[in-house]
């Protein structure tokens, strides 16, 4: 259970991690972040990079800020950064409510939101969100920067956009209009682990319709995703108890499950519904 | 492959010793500190008895390089007691409240404890419960370490009264 061995690089401008990333990504070079999924990859041997490029001591990295109706994430913010306080609006609870779900405290205190979408595991509750919202991610190497978006971003099964000397040097999110509702519910088996399906709803309603949903699904199919005919089902109606029924009904339907987990279906239904029954504010037994 | 001389503080003592670039900070503080309350379970993050503090915050030892520790300040569970003679109010209520049988997981557990307290200094059961959702216990059970917390926060409350 310890990493095999490995050479060390600890850059201390971005400027120089991006040129060892150039250098090293083709022998096998690769960033370490928080190292809360690369370094168990290494103990386990399942990643066996020959390179480690530490991005932990690069300043001005772990910035959060809010500006423009976004909110951007830096590369050296930690989910535990990643609180109600920080971010206005219905977002700020949105994503403090999502971090209570990673892992537990002491991985939160150092992982971070952009090594999950680098990362991009299936159930990766940051995946989720971004997928969901629609977040933008910037990639960049020394062949410049480009910007990446969430239906671009994830390829597959912990499989993503970026190139190998590719850094991603933060993500954009926008912001949530006040009065915008929302609900997360995912099922784990222990408190802390991955999920064995998640779903993020979040809605716009007015005088009774709804005018606008977006109902997202993780840790079902290979990557995170909108579910976009359940989607439709709800727009210009009222929210009731039977709709939403019939939303996740149609939703579960459209999924194309990666294992053959006799339950995950149901699993991924049940979590829809209760999460478009938080963001539509009705009780549904 | 390669070794690196860091400096680091542990427990408020300024250290300088090589490392392996591979060796994480949980191995370093046992074997070349020699500092063995620091415990490995699992070595890939999920069991919590490696966690310690790394500038106040609770970590997993296993999965922090001891090279990514150089400058910074570590608190293990040898740090936690504020003289030889007297334990940490988390110590002394797992003591009196059978906190532990093996020990095996109290370094994590009290470590982490530490930091929760700290954010959270009158938590409810169940806030206690999910704090150590992530420091596996094979013996007491977890009823007697959450209520050892809950003596430990309402003692460390009126201490700071
Ligand atoms: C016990 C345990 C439980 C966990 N439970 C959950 C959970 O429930 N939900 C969840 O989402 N996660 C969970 N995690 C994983 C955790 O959230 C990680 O922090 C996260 O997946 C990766 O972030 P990191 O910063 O630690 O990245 P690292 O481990 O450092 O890196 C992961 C990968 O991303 C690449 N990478 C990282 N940052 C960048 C960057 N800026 N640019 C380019 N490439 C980059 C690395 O090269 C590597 O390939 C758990 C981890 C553990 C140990
Ligand atoms: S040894 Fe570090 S979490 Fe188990
Ligand atoms: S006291 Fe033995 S594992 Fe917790």
């Amino acid at each position: 259970m310890k990493p095999p061995p490995f050479h060390y690089h600890a850059p201390r401008t971005e400027a120089e991690a991006l040129a060892l990333l150039a250098e090293l990504a083709p022998a096998e070079g690769r960033i370490l972040a928080g190292g809360q999924s690369l370094v168990p990859a290494m103990a386990l041997r399942v990643a066996r990079p020959l390179h480690l490029i530490d991005i932990n001591g690069l300043p001005g990295l772990d910035r959060l800020d809010v500006g423009d109706g976004h909110l951007r994430i830096g590369p050296l913010v930690r989910h535990a950064m990643i609180r109600r306080e920080s971010v206005p609006g219905p977002l700020g609870a949105l994503l403090d409510k999502v971090r209570g779900h990673i892992a537990h405290l002491p991985i939160r205190t150092r992982g971070t939101v952009c090594g999950s979408l680098a990362n991009a595991d299936p159930a990766s509750e940051w995946c989720l969100v971004v997928a969901t919202l629609g977040g933008e991610m910037t990639a960049r190497s020394l062949r410049g920067e480009r910007a990446i978006a969430a239906e671009d971003f994830f390829q597959g099964f912990m499989a993503t956009a970026l190139e190998p000397d590719e850094l991603l040097a933060g993500l954009r999110l926008p912001l949530l209009a006040d009065g915008t509702r929302w609900g997360f519910h995912e099922f784990s088996r222990r408190a802390g682990d991955y999920a064995q399906a998640a779903s993020l709803v979040v809605m716009e309603v007015r005088d009774g319709v709804v005018l606008a949903a977006r109902i997202g699904i993780g840790a079902v199919e290979d990557r995170p995703r909108r579910l976009p005919e359940a989607e439709a089902l709800l727009i210009g109606r009222a929210p009731t108890a039977e709709l939403l029924r019939q939303a996740a009904a149609t939703a579960r339907a459209t999924l194309l499950p990666t294992d053959d987990d006799p339950t995950r279906p149901a699993l991924a239904e049940a979590m829809i519904r209760r999460a478009l029954a938080d963001a539509a504010g009705i009780a549904l037994p | 492959m390669s070794t690196r001389r860091i400096a680091l503080t542990v427990n408020g003592t300024r250290h300088e010793a090589e490392a392996p670039v591979r060796q994480h900070l949980g191995d370093f503080l046992r074997g070349t500190l020699g500092l063995t309350g620091t415990h490995l379970g699992c070595e890939h993050g999920v069991c919590g008895a490696c966690t310690v503090l790394l500038d106040g915050r609770a970590i997993r030892a296993c999965l922090v390089l001891a090279v990514q520790a150089e400058d910074r300040a570590v608190t293990t569970v040898e740090g936690l007691a504020p003289s030889p003679e007297a334990l940490h109010p988390l110590q002394a209520a797992f003591c009196a409240n059978h906190g532990l049988q093996c020990g095996f997981c109290t370094p994590g557990m009290l470590t982490t404890l530490e930091e929760f307290l700290r954010d959270c200094p009158d938590p409810t059961e169940e806030e206690v419960r999910v704090a150590i959702s992530g420091n596996l216990c094979r013996c007491t059970g977890y009823d007697s370490i959450v209520a050892a917390t809950m003596e430990a926060a309402r003692a460390m409350r009126e201490a700071a009264a």
